[in-house]
């Protein structure tokens, strides 16, 4: 393909992926919340902007410190998607594990993991969560039972199914949040995994992130079948289509999926419709869609800005409380920047540590 | 005319089987697709059918026999409207001129890996032809005894290397809960290599899970327990299947320490068997001994001995870190000396010296020792007095046991079944270059598997794996003789 044919294509993908958010069938998550849409109190859409801001907040950061040169590699931003972690999170109980793929930063934070743990791995230092030694996409913390941050697309459904393998083996009632993409829901060891976790009754939750694109691919360009709740129909798995960009329907379909794995009924299928505002990385030249697509989904479905209007609107909570969250969240994330940034790198000795574990005496 | 039925191969690597139960009688008639007999095999136990009609007009051995083989004739049957008496008299004296097997063996339990297996033979007479490839069996004495891994005196029980696989299991499996056995066929049919025979009826279904055709699956989904904790043993029906898995192994498996900074180990064992068997092609016939010992975070033994088999599969399910344990199908019904003791857990990462010499070290490991034992024993009539050391764990390499050797002799072969490029012989021959390269009195060479895919035709497969012949040749080299 010559540069001029390329660059038509390029154009043709965009345009499709404009004419899909038009139609909207099933692949958007666009008009006003249905009637019946779940409620949150007060503490609760609280609770949930701080979390969402705190992950907004930091993924800008390092989308600036990846431009300062001082993260490097693969770094891949959560930035629109916040409400589905958040969402996710507030369904499940301590204990429960979480694992995802590659754009893994809302999730330690979701998890509780700290920023400055989270961003100095970005950064390469000692004291970041694999000191220095995973960078962006692997990162884990035994302590709040977060699995990875992993750079194979779709390695962690096997995982995450095996967690909840090991749940079931230990009967331990405690459930795996195994999240993927739309991308990694095409590979086959996804269906290898569904269709062991629905004959072993397994309590996993799978969370298909549809954020619409797999890197530069839409998914209509993929995917034969764009209904992702409908991929463990042949295993009997139920699932459902659950609006992501709202926090509120998130916890709301978590709580029902988690509630299904943990009483030993087996896995659960959601596929969160939402959407990535950044790139598919920081070298992503976003050719794939337009920049209307884009504002337009920030204007008018931000997760943030949602809650944010409930807040002041619906539960009267003053604007300057909201600005004093705002200020806590860019001094935690600030906090973080600069001690990734002035941490130092990890020892040279670090290279030939943690290969093997000594074998017990 | 009559036919003689004979004891037919039920898999690429049978040599003999027990005729289990006649399940026809003197003086019956059968009918193509009758069940004749029961034959079983340390795999399986499978039925005889019969092709032609006829009469059973005797049978040659009895049920119950043990031992039984290969193109053994075991019954007569009488043609159409022939004299059955004169048959039975006539039919069984001489098998060599009797018409070809007339018996085709109808696995009920077959392998996956064996799915191509012949029915009986097809050409009786010609045994060269239907002999399986591999190095015969030799006389599995006990090791010499150069290091003290079990104490003086301990009785020795002869066992085969699938008994010892199966004890090791068991035993770490009585130990610790957190261990439990996954794969294909493992659990109901009582493993597709009979390795894990037994383990169901003690362990239960919890422990020993059979899995759907998914390697890619069930070795994410075991890597992913072992993170919380547990200690999965995986067994894939043959290393050949692994390649599906593969990504799990390293990407998943071997790395997550280091990329979690040590917080997340992976204590997981992956076993089975590897390497060529005996006639299955191209796809079912690879080593990938050098694949996996490429590897950083993963440790990777390939035993000869039942008692190495034991011992360190032992280990392997103890150890924090995942172990690639690479059996081979051909040693599995080999027997040997294993110490009698109720925990033999021998060390990860020392070789063994399985024979001391002083003219030339040969290091090799798993099947490829049958050659180099043979080459060994044949050379010491030659008045060669080759020292042959058994890796046993090809990472870590025991590399001090290799050049402490090569300091005494100068000069050393290697052999493995795998291929040459990037070998576990190359490997030895760099680390010789750089640790011993003043004590040689000779380049070093190495026997290994031709740079070809395995052929399937009998006699190709032979020219296409090493042999005792290339050994003695490549010693002799080294030794300017």
């Amino acid at each position: 393909m010559d540069a001029a044919n390329e660059a038509g294509q390029a154009k043709a993908d965009s345009a499709k992926g404009s004419a899909q958010l038009g139609t909207g069938g099933g692949d958007a998550p666009t008009h006003a919340p249905a009637p019946n849409t779940p409620q949150f109190t007060r503490e609760e859409d609280l609770h949930a902007y701080h979390e969402m801001l705190l992950i907004r907040r930091f993924e800008e950061k390092a989308g600036q410190l990846y431009g300062m040169g001082l993260i490097g590699g693969f770094c891949h931003l959560y930035i629109g998607q916040e409400a589905v972690v958040i969402g996710m999170q507030m369904a499940s109980v301590e204990g429960d594990q979480t694992i995802t793929g590659y754009r893994d930063h809302g999730h330690m934070l979701a998890c509780g993991m700290d920023p400055k743990g989270v961003m100095a791995e970005l950064t390469g230092r000692r004291g970041g969560y694999s000191r220095g030694k995973g960078g962006s996409m692997h990162m884990f913390s035994k302590e709040k039972q977060f699995f990875g941050g992993h750079g194979i697309v779709g390695a962690q459904v096997s995982l995450g199914t095996g967690l909840g393998f090991a749940d079931a083996y230990k009967k331990n009632g405690k459930v795996s949040l195994t999240y993927m993409g739309d991308g990694a829901a095409n590979q086959g060891q996804v269906y290898e995994s569904f269709n062991m976790a629905q004959l072993w009754k397994l309590p996993v939750v799978y969370v298909i992130e549809n954020n619409r694109y797999a890197m530069g691919t839409s998914v209509a360009r993929a995917s034969a079948q764009t209904d992702f709740s409908k991929r463990g129909v042949s295993f009997g798995i139920p699932g459902e289509q659950v609006d992501g960009m709202d926090v509120r329907t998130v916890r709301e379909a978590a709580s029902r999926a988690v509630e299904h794995a943990r009483s030993g009924q087996g896995p659960y299928i959601l596929e969160m419709q939402t959407y990535r505002y950044r790139g598919h990385s920081m070298s992503d030249p976003a050719k794939y869609r337009t920049k209307d697509e884009v504002s337009k989904m920030r204007d008018e479905h931000d997760p943030i800005e949602m809650v944010r209007k409930r807040l002041i609107e619906m539960h009267g909570v003053p604007e300057a409380d909201l600005k004093a969250t705002d200020a806590k969240v860019r001094e935690t994330v600030n906090d973080a920047a600069e001690f990734a940034t002035h941490d130092p790198e990890p020892d040279p000795s670090e290279l030939w540590t943690d290969i093997l574990l000594e074998a017990r005496a | 005319m009559a036919t003689d039925i004979l004891m037919p191969a039920l898999s690429p690597t049978m040599e003999k089987g027990n005729l289990a139960k006649w399940l026809k009688k003197e003086g019956d008639a059968v009918k193509s697709g009758d069940v004749l007999a029961e034959i079983e095999t340390d795999k399986a136990t499978m039925e005889v059918e019969a092709i032609d009609e006829g009469i059973l007009a005797k049978i040659l051995i009895e049920e119950g026999t043990e031992g039984v083989k290969v193109n053994t004739p075991i019954a007569i049957i009488a043609g159409e409207g022939e004299d059955v008496a004169a048959a039975a008299a006539g039919g069984g004296a001489k098998p060599e001129a009797s018409a070809p097997a007339q018996s085709a063996p109808t696995p009920t339990m077959q392998a996956e890996g064996q799915a191509s297996a012949p029915a009986a033979t097809a050409k009786s007479g010609d045994d060269k032809a239907n002999a399986p490839a591999a190095p015969a069996v030799i006389t599995n004495k006990a090791p010499a005894p150069v290091m003290e891994e079990f104490p003086a005196g301990t009785e020795m029980v002869t066992m085969t290397v699938r008994e010892s696989l199966r004890d090791a299991m068991a035993e770490e499996m009585r130990r610790e809960d957190s261990v439990f056995v996954m794969g294909e066929e493992v659990a109901e049919y009582q493993g597709a290599y009979k390795v894990t025979q037994g383990l169901l009826q003690e362990f239960g279904a919890r422990r020993v899970v059979d899995t759907p055709i998914t390697e890619h699956g069930f070795a994410g989904i075991a890597a992913g327990a072992a993170f919380t904790g547990l200690r999965p043993i995986v067994e894939f029906m043959t290393f050949n299947f692994a390649m599906q898995a593969i990504d799990h192994i390293i990407n998943s498996a071997a790395k997550t320490l280091y990329m979690s900074g040590g917080q997340l180990g992976c204590p997981i064992v992956f076993r089975g068997p590897n390497g060529a068997a005996a006639r299955v092609g191209a796809q079912h016939s690879h080593d990938y001994s050098a694949w996996y010992s490429n590897v950083p975070g993963l440790k990777v033994i390939a035993p000869y001995t039942a008692s190495d088999a034991k011992g360190l599969l032992k280990a392997a399910i103890r150890d924090p870190n995942p172990v690639i344990f690479l059996e081979n199908e051909i040693l599995y019904g080999q027997s040997f000396p294993v110490p009698k003791l109720d925990d033999f857990v021998l060390p990860i990462g020392k070789a063994r010296i399985h024979r001391t010499g002083k003219d030339v070290t040969i290091v090799s490991f798993s099947i490829g020792m049958t050659y180099a034992l043979k080459a060994a024993q044949a050379l010491a009539e030659e008045g060669i007095e080759a020292e042959v050391i058994d890796l046993r764990t090809l990472r870590p390499m025991d590399t001090d046991t290799i050049v402490e050797s090569v300091k005494k002799t100068g000069r050393c072969v290697t052999v493995e079944e795998g291929f040459p490029q990037s070998g576990i012989g190359a490997e030895i021959i760099a680390r010789l270059m750089a640790d011993a390269f003043d004590f040689l009195d000779a380049p070093v060479l190495r026997v290994t598997g031709k740079d070809v895919p395995m052929p399937y035709a009998a006699n190709l497969e032979k020219l296409a794996l090493p042999n005792v012949a290339e050994v003695i040749q490549a010693v002799k080299a080294v030794c300017y003789r």
